[in-house]
């Protein structure tokens, strides 16, 4: 069986990944979560003994770009999705107390 | 009986990188600029944007490391670190910490007259985080991402060092490497050099560590010194009290000489690490190695050895001069032009030093080029000029890069050695001031100085002044 | 003439020929959406104008000789996934929902260099996080073919959009089968290139490490066709693969004699609809009739890719995910505490459950204390998943398979159990988790009138010799329809 999951797991991953559920969401979550995870351990049937963690599939390596600025200024554009803008700058609330 | 403690120190150092661009764009990495006019999609963390490596950042990380003694993992491989804040655009940054870079490396450091070696754990390269300026009045932060994907490497030091003393000769050292490998300016005062401290103490001759804490962003080696000054009788005070230590994370208030909790509990500090699967691993071969290997420059250490030897000058010139790789580099190219080593040394250990402290100026930002030097030390030695035209002409080359030539003559500075200008004007000086001459024939040397001054004076400081003394002796 | 009857290959012939202007094509397109969006709301955003001033530059250079690639002029619908430069991309979500990029995918430059109108942004299952088009928040899409049953997921929109002839063509993306599921379960034709032939750059991120974008059309070759214009070595995106050539059309042949099929046992057992098995089986005694080597054998590690794909999927999505949080796009929640509460709020409002759910999962599966045992347990998996298609691509030069165990199912039936929603992805996500290409084409309806497609996979780049035997497949089939010995 897999880890259990608890109110304080769902709390503490709603920390991690800024999500705030509502009491219905958090049974689903748990219940989901739980189901998933139980699935999940079906990998433990295997002996992974010796593989090597694969994250990515192909040998590519080394791919670089030279040290040559190539953008110019496009503040302007980029700024016009912000929800809030000031001054040239992205507005979000305070972050020191 | 007062018991004893022991500081334990190790230090997780942030070096910006002195490239032209990010390390995952082709932003510019030039400081100042308007908020934001330095940025693009990918560093400001727009959906569908992906990295690309700058492979200057590779090299002046293994640059750094080879210079620290480390080794290289040739085969390395970049990590997402994931937490939320505003000034990190992704809310991940791409960091290293499966496969950093360089590992298991020291470099020496000397500190109340002993040296010692300070191990280095890592050196991991990672992207910059953005600025956030904080508005008081409409209660709220501002973002501003030039600086978020400038290259940095984080250099992680093993906790060998017991002083604010060793740790900031520790630092002085690093800054001297990077510099010096050309991998960063490391100005201070523009944040390309931080440094966060994690401080334990522990009752002298123990072997087992403390509880330690962290504190963050320090930027200048003076508030170092004191966070840690601080946080040492912090932790003795809570000792001696009986309280435990928390580990936690502490933001070092210069202002106050204080420190205090930084994280909340929104911070689990819970970073899920994860290969990043936008960048394929980067893959150093033996022959890039040592093709980096070969072109360090000779470091500090080894400089200043050779300056005591090749140029005889005193260990402590010869560390003053080798401290900035930017002197350094002035004073090997004006020697090389012929200039006098023990002169050219004075000049950028006195004047120099001099100026740029009056100044706030780092070594690096003098203007004045090496042939400018060689020509005024030429003048003085020549005797064209006398050593107070002389500095003179020098604050103006400080500021301006004039050339002293040009400038003397400009200015009609040059010391007048024409015996029979000087005469005449010795002379004069001798009938203005018969006392004094009286005072020289029965035996009072020293006046002749008082009259030399006046013959200074006469040619509004372009005599010789040896050529005076000569002459009003001679005349008396 | 219908232009719409036509194939994006012969219309584009039409146009470079002087006989359609480009201008007509995109105003047929638009026509057919027009009577078509009401029944199966395939779009999430029509650019009507954008379009046709697109047609008039394209007719320019058409003019001028300058477009002389097999789909220039062809209007193309886009998933919502793919940033198209001044049109608004969603993902299907209200967290996007205002969304401009200031920048092109590479796709649609290479779209636009090769004369193709891009009309529109297709309906997705929201950030391509479901396999039914039910989890945008634009609203469902439904299969072209019935209504009353969804597209497939995640690209559903782009695949309905085919299939009601909407479009000729459309890119999809695909992470866990969200081209080759979809493209069954409306009857066209879906490819999901290997990992790195086609650019990432512009996709809005799902799973970075299993992502592509891939054509989807009304037949193998407008499929290949549009492959060779989207395929490109791109140095913006680090995991670009550059290929020996890009000629797909070239593959189109009639010539599967020799070539060895192989049929994993594993997905013709338990959980597949009998329907399904006997068009797919049927597909394969057709290809052996043209001369292909057909051999049943053991793949293995089918049980493990649903369990391994969604760990690493959910992983990467929470990382990816992240910058979805009301600071410097998209939606920001109206009513906050502090920083911390504007994430939170944002967020939980922005997201839909699905989102949430996997974000969630994939949270817990990185966390301190849990990565050894579900992350890296899955990369390990993820390892031997791709040792056995090596293995199996030392033997056989194809693998013929279901694309889904089953027909499309009814709207609003896939939700309510997540579990056994992804379940039916266990056909296609090993080929995203070894990097490998695969196509779905179709091979026949069910007694329902439902229809069902075969995915074709080979070994990573191997594209053309999965364009060769689908289009072997596509005629053959083909000619058993006219000649009435279909099913």
């Amino acid at each position: 069986m897999a880890e259990k999951i608890t109110d304080e797991t769902i709390d503490y991953v709603g920390i991690l990944a800024k999500l705030k559920l509502s009491p219905s969401e958090r049974e689903d979550a748990k219940a989901d979560m739980q189901k998933m995870l139980d699935y999940i351990d079906k990998l433990n049937e295997l002996d992974t003994s010796g593989i090597e963690p694969m994250s990515h599939v192909f040998p590519v390596k080394n791919v670089f770009r030279e040290d040559v600025v190539t953008n110019g200024d496009a503040r302007e554009q980029m700024l016009a999705n912000a929800p809030e803008q000031r001054d040239g700058q992205y507005q979000v609330p305070k972050t020191v107390e | 009986m007062a018991r004893e403690y022991e500081t334990v120190i190790g230090l997780e150092v942030h070096v910006e990188l002195a490239t032209k661009t990010k390390i995952f764009c082709g932003c510019s990495t030039e400081f100042g600029g308007e908020p934001n006019t330095h940025t693009c999609p990918v560093c400001t963390g727009m959906p569908g944007s992906l990295p690309v490596l700058n492979k200057k950042v590779v090299e002046y990380a293994m640059a750094v490391g080879l210079a620290a003694n480390c080794r290289i993992h040739q085969y390395c491989k970049f990590d997402r670190k994931n937490y939320f804040y505003p000034d990190n655009p992704q809310n991940y940054q791409i960091s290293q910490l499966y496969l950093p870079i360089c590992h298991d490396g020291w470099i020496e450091i000397e500190a109340g007259g002993e040296k010692k070696k300070v191990r280095i754990h890592e050196i991991h390269m990672e992207e910059d985080a953005g600025k956030l300026i904080h508005d008081d009045w409409e209660d709220c932060s501002l973002v501003d991402y030039n600086r978020s994907g400038v290259p940095l490497i984080e250099i992680v030091s093993e906790p060998d060092m017991r002083s604010a003393e060793e740790v900031i000769a520790y630092l002085e050292q690093l800054r001297m490497i990077a510099q010096y490998v050309g991998a960063s300016d490391c100005k201070l005062q523009e944040g390309s050099m931080r440094a966060d401290v994690n401080l334990s103490v522990r009752e002298k001759g123990s072997d087992t560590f403390g509880t330690r804490t962290e504190m963050k962003n320090l930027n200048s080696f003076k508030a170092i010194a004191r966070a840690i000054e601080g946080e040492q009788a912090r932790q003795i005070d809570l000792l001696e009290e009986g309280r435990p230590v928390i580990q936690e994370t502490r933001r070092w208030d210069d202002n106050k000489g204080e420190s205090y909790p930084m994280r909340s509990k929104e911070d689990a500090q819970d970073y899920r690490y994860f290969p990043d699967p936008d960048l394929p691993p980067v893959e150093i071969s033996d022959a890039w190695m040592e093709e980096i290997r070969s072109s360090l420059p000779e470091l500090q250490p080894a400089k200043k050895a050779r300056y005591m030897e090749e140029f005889q000058l005193p260990a402590y010139d010869a560390s003053i001069l080798t401290e900035s790789k930017k002197l350094a580099d002035l004073f090997e190219e004006t020697v090389a032009l012929g200039a006098r080593p023990k002169k050219v040394s004075n000049w950028l250990m006195v004047e120099t030093l001099r100026l740029l402290k009056e100044n706030s100026m780092e070594p690096e930002q003098i203007r004045f080029t090496p042939e400018n030097l060689k020509k005024l030390i030429a003048l003085t030695e020549d005797g064209s000029v006398n050593s107070s035209v002389a500095k003179e002409v020098f604050e103006q080359m400080f500021r301006d890069n004039v050339d002293p030539e040009a400038y003397v003559e400009e200015h009609g500075l040059k010391t007048v050695n024409d015996a029979g200008a000087l005469e005449a004007v010795v002379k004069k000086v001798l009938e203005n001031n018969p006392k004094v001459v009286e005072e020289y024939r029965g035996g009072k040397e020293k006046v002749l100085g008082f009259l030399v001054g006046q013959v200074m004076k006469e040619m509004k400081g372009k005599a010789n002044p040896a050529m005076a003394g000569e002459l009003l002796k001679k005349l008396m | 003439m219908d232009l719409m009857k036509l194939t994006a290959v012969q219309l584009s012939e039409k146009i470079r020929a002087g006989e359609v202007r480009a201008a007509e094509a995109v105003e047929a397109a638009l026509a057919a959406i027009e009577a078509q969006e009401k029944r199966i709301h395939a779009f999430i955003t029509v650019d009507r104008d954008g379009a046709m001033k697109a047609a008039e530059r394209v007719q320019k250079r058409i003019d001028a000789g300058e477009l002389k690639g097999p789909l220039a002029g062809v209007p193309i619908a886009v998933k919502d996934n793919i940033c198209t430069k001044g049109l608004k991309t969603t993902c299907a979500s209200k967290i996007l929902y205002n969304f401009v990029p200031t920048y092109n995918a590479e796709v649609i430059e290479n779209l636009e260099k090769a004369g193709m109108i891009v009309i529109g942004k297709t309906n997705m299952d929201e950030f391509a996080m479901g396999s039914t088009t039910e989890t945008s928040f634009f609203g469902v899409t439904k299969n072209p073919r019935n209504p009353e049953h969804v597209p497939g997921g995640s690209s559903g929109g782009s695949c309905a959009a085919v299939g009601a002839g909407e479009v000729l063509c459309a890119l999809g993306s695909d992470t866990g089968g969200s081209i080759r599921q979809p493209s069954s379960f409306c009857g066209v034709t879906g490819l999901k290139p290997t990992y790195g032939a086609v650019s990432r750059y512009g996709l809005i991120a799902y799973g970075s490490s299993l992502d592509q974008i891939g054509p989807v059309a009304n037949d193998v070759t407008d499929c290949a066709a549009l492959l060779s214009v989207i395929a490109s070595h791109d140095p913006k995106d680090s995991t670009s693969v550059e290929l020996e050539d890009y000629d797909f059309m070239g593959a189109l042949r009639e010539d599967v004699s020799g070539l060895r099929v192989g049929i994993p046992n594993e997905y013709f057992g338990e959980g597949l609809d009998p329907e399904v098995k006997s068009r797919v089986l049927h597909a394969a005694e057709v290809l052996k009739s043209c001369g292909a080597q057909v051999e049943h054998f053991d793949l293995g590690m089918l049980e493990y890719a649903i369990p391994a794909y969604y760990v690493i999927a959910s992983a990467e999505a929470s990382s990816n995910l992240e910058r979805f949080d009301g600071v410097k796009y998209g939606y920001r929640a109206e009513d906050f505490e502090g920083l911390h509460d504007m994430y939170k709020q944002t967020r939980s409002q922005g997201f839909g459950p699905e989102v949430k759910r996997r974000i969630m999962l994939g949270s817990f599966v990185l966390s301190s204390g849990y990565y050894d045992a579900y992350y890296l347990k899955a990369l390990r998996t993820k390892a031997l998943i791709k040792k056995s298609f090596d293995d199996a691509f030392a033997k056989y030069d194809v693998i013929l398979a279901p694309a889904a165990p089953t027909a499309a199912p009814r709207l609003g039936e896939s939700l309510s159990d997540p579990l056994a929603m992804y379940l039916g992805d266990i056909y296609t996500v090993s080929v995203n988790l070894a990097g490998l290409p695969g196509i779905s084409v179709p091979c026949g309806s069910t007694s329902a009138g439902l229809p069902v497609g075969v995915q074709i996979l080979a070994d990573c780049f191997k594209e053309k010799t999965i364009l060769r035997a689908a289009y072997t497949l596509e005629q053959a089939l083909g000619k058993e329809a006219q000649h009435g010995e279909g099913i």
